[in-house]
């Protein structure tokens, strides 16, 4: 019996081991590219090719300075953040009006309209860019902030409206009656009563679309051309573009680049993991 | 709709009908002018031949006859399918593997799965720049400028020092292998979330029946999971074959034959060649291969749960 038992828990220990290696190997494929780019971001050009220790032996952070200021970032940093913060406050106010209206009032054409939503989540559309690029054009939306909020605003809200929806579906009919007794109007119900009791759907609404509008290429390379206007991933293209080589400053700006959105998520992850699956999984 | 729906349709008048529709005029004005209008302006410009300003001429279907014997537009297609497929059976099986492991009684479950979502949370930008370095094959004064070769230099293994990124065979093998390091994190965490739903009583019952470990994955794992498998299988689908910024911002030293994804087809039709009616056919035959190909893996999973 003793024997049997410490065979048992040998093997046990040795099943748990092996899979902690596994993990462990795949947790440092996925850190140490990052590593190497912070590591070598606060090295010098002289010495990135020759100091090959995991940890450099002089630290010059002045290669964030130059990027910012030669590399143009804080342009292209501001805009990225004005991008993300109107495009992700305009989600946030047109998809729980809609979401409210599609769950909880009534009017001519509602199912229709709410499952036009949910099909143009359904249906790929890989090249709606080309026709969306000559109605920006023709209406002289191309080159402007408010013309790439609005097409960002777009891609987030067939996934946000219907969200928001399944969370206002489970809100308790009676919670609403009571509120309406009280004599709240359908703007305060939503906002009194229906948006505090959606607050983990907003959070994988914000979450989810930050990360969307951070990290979007296609529509801002095509629409905004402009080097003022540029947000930091096409800001970021073309500044590899001529700095090939320059590796120390191009890490600099993928760091610039890259850690607000990790800060974010690391940040929120608690609802992202939690939640955002079901989000996935609904649509 | 119960009773309550219905009294309270009683109550509504005629004007707060209107006043309803109000909380939703944003977004379906929105949609129809950035969804709804595009949409159907694809399927309209995909018939005719324009620069992209001054008149349309109507051409009927002769773009898609140019498209049906365009060459590189079906490598272009074969090259995404390649990488869709890396991704989904090594990227997938990767990813299935470690919520297996993720999804027991084990230390740091949750700093695991904080960090295999890092890579998906950064932008194809970012990680293409940063695997560019790593795979480049350039020199400066005569040393490896790449990670990855100056590695293979150091490690007394020169005669592997290779152009990852510029030889057609390796090419996109690499891009197949840097598109599964930022994308096997989603699979992961779907796959995990989907297998903390299953009854651990499942499980038991199986262990009492005497079931090995094998068999339990096959006989109940897998089959409780496939609904979740499904979705991966099609965001996968439809994620990899749209792949685009990643190569772009990877191989950039301009875009060649060999590199070539029906994105970047799309997009140098429309502003390297200004045919506009060419890049909206390429769109729509896309289109409708992606709607078919994942309507083939809802169907064939169906097929198969009831197997």
């Amino acid at each position: 019996m003793n024997i049997f038992n410490s065979r048992y828990v040998l093997e046990r220990v040795a099943k748990n081991t092996a899979v902690h290696i596994f993990l462990m190997a795949a947790a440092a494929a996925c850190l140490l590219p990052l590593f190497w780019m912070i590591r070598s971001s606060l090295m010098s050009n002289a010495t990135i090719f020759t100091d090959q220790a995991l940890f450099p032996h002089e630290f010059n952070a002045g290669n964030y300075a130059t990027a910012w200021v030669r590399g143009n970032f804080s342009v292209y940093f501001l805009n990225s953040v004005l991008y993300t913060v109107s495009v992700v406050a305009g989600i946030v106010m047109i998809a729980s009006l809609a979401a409210f209206a599609f769950s909880r009032l009534r009017f001519p054409g509602r199912d229709v309209l709410f499952y036009m939503f949910v099909a143009a989540m359904m249906i790929p559309l890989p090249g709606s860019f080309v026709p969306l690029f000559v109605m920006m054009s023709k209406l002289h939306l191309t080159n402007s902030p408010l013309g790439y909020i609005l097409c960002m605003i777009n891609v987030g809200l067939p996934l946000s409206i219907l969200l928001l929806k399944t969370f206002f579906d489970k809100m308790p009919q009676d919670l609403e009656d009571a509120a309406r007794i009280d004599g709240c109007s359908r703007v305060q119900i939503l906002w009194h009563v229906a948006l505090p009791l959606a607050r983990p759907a907003i959070a994988v609404i914000v979450m989810y679309n930050t990360l969307n509008v951070w990290n979007e290429f296609i529509l801002a390379n095509l629409l905004l051309n402009d080097k003022s206007l540029m947000p930091l991933q096409t800001g970021l293209m073309a500044f590899a573009g001529t700095h090939q080589v320059d590796y120390p400053v191009l890490m600099a700006g993928l760091t610039i680049t890259a850690i607000p959105v990790v800060a974010v998520y690391v940040f929120m992850q608690k609802h992202i993991v939690k939640e955002l699956w079901t989000g996935v999984l609904v649509g | 709709m119960g009773a309550h729906a219905q009294i309270r349709a009683l109550k509504i008048p005629n004007a707060d009908i209107y006043k309803n529709f109000l909380f939703v005029l944003p977004a379906v004005v929105i949609f129809l002018l950035f969804y709804i209008y595009p949409f159907f302006q694809l399927f309209y410009v995909s018939l005719h031949e324009w620069p992209g300003i001054g008149p349309m001429t109507f051409v009927g279907l002769q773009n898609f006859k140019d498209l049906a014997g365009d060459q590189i537009w079906w490598a272009s297609i074969g090259h995404a399918g390649y990488i869709t497929l890396i991704a989904l059976t090594f990227q997938n099986a990767l990813a299935f593997a470690l919520a297996l492991a993720c999804d027991r009684e084990i230390r740091m479950k949750r700093f695991y799965r904080v960090i295999f979502f890092i890579p998906p949370v950064l932008s194809e930008v970012v990680v293409g720049i940063l695997w560019n370095w790593v795979l480049n094959a350039g020199q400066q004064n005569g040393q490896q400028i790449g990670l990855l070769n100056a590695f293979l230099v150091q490690a007394g293994l020169p005669n592997l020092v290779h152009g990852w990124l510029s030889d057609p065979k390796t090419a996109l093998t690499c891009i197949a292998v840097v598109h599964a390091w930022k994308g096997f994190g989603w699979g992961f965490m779907l796959l995990l979330a989907g297998l903390q739903t299953i009854d651990r009583q499942l499980y038991e019952a199986a262990r009492v029946d005497g079931a090995s470990s094998w068999r339990m994955f096959w006989n109940v794992t897998v089959p409780m999971m496939f609904p979740v498998i499904t979705v991966v299988m099609i965001l996968t689908i439809l994620g990899s074959m749209q792949v685009f910024v990643l190569i772009l911002s990877l191989v950039n030293q301009g875009l060649v034959y060999h590199t070539e994804v029906p994105v970047t087809r799309i997009l140098g039709a429309m502003s390297g060649t200004n045919q506009f009616g060419y890049a909206c056919a390429q769109a729509v035959i896309f289109g409708a291969i992606l709607l078919t190909v994942s309507f083939l893996v809802k169907k064939l999973s169906g097929f198969g749960k009831q197997a």
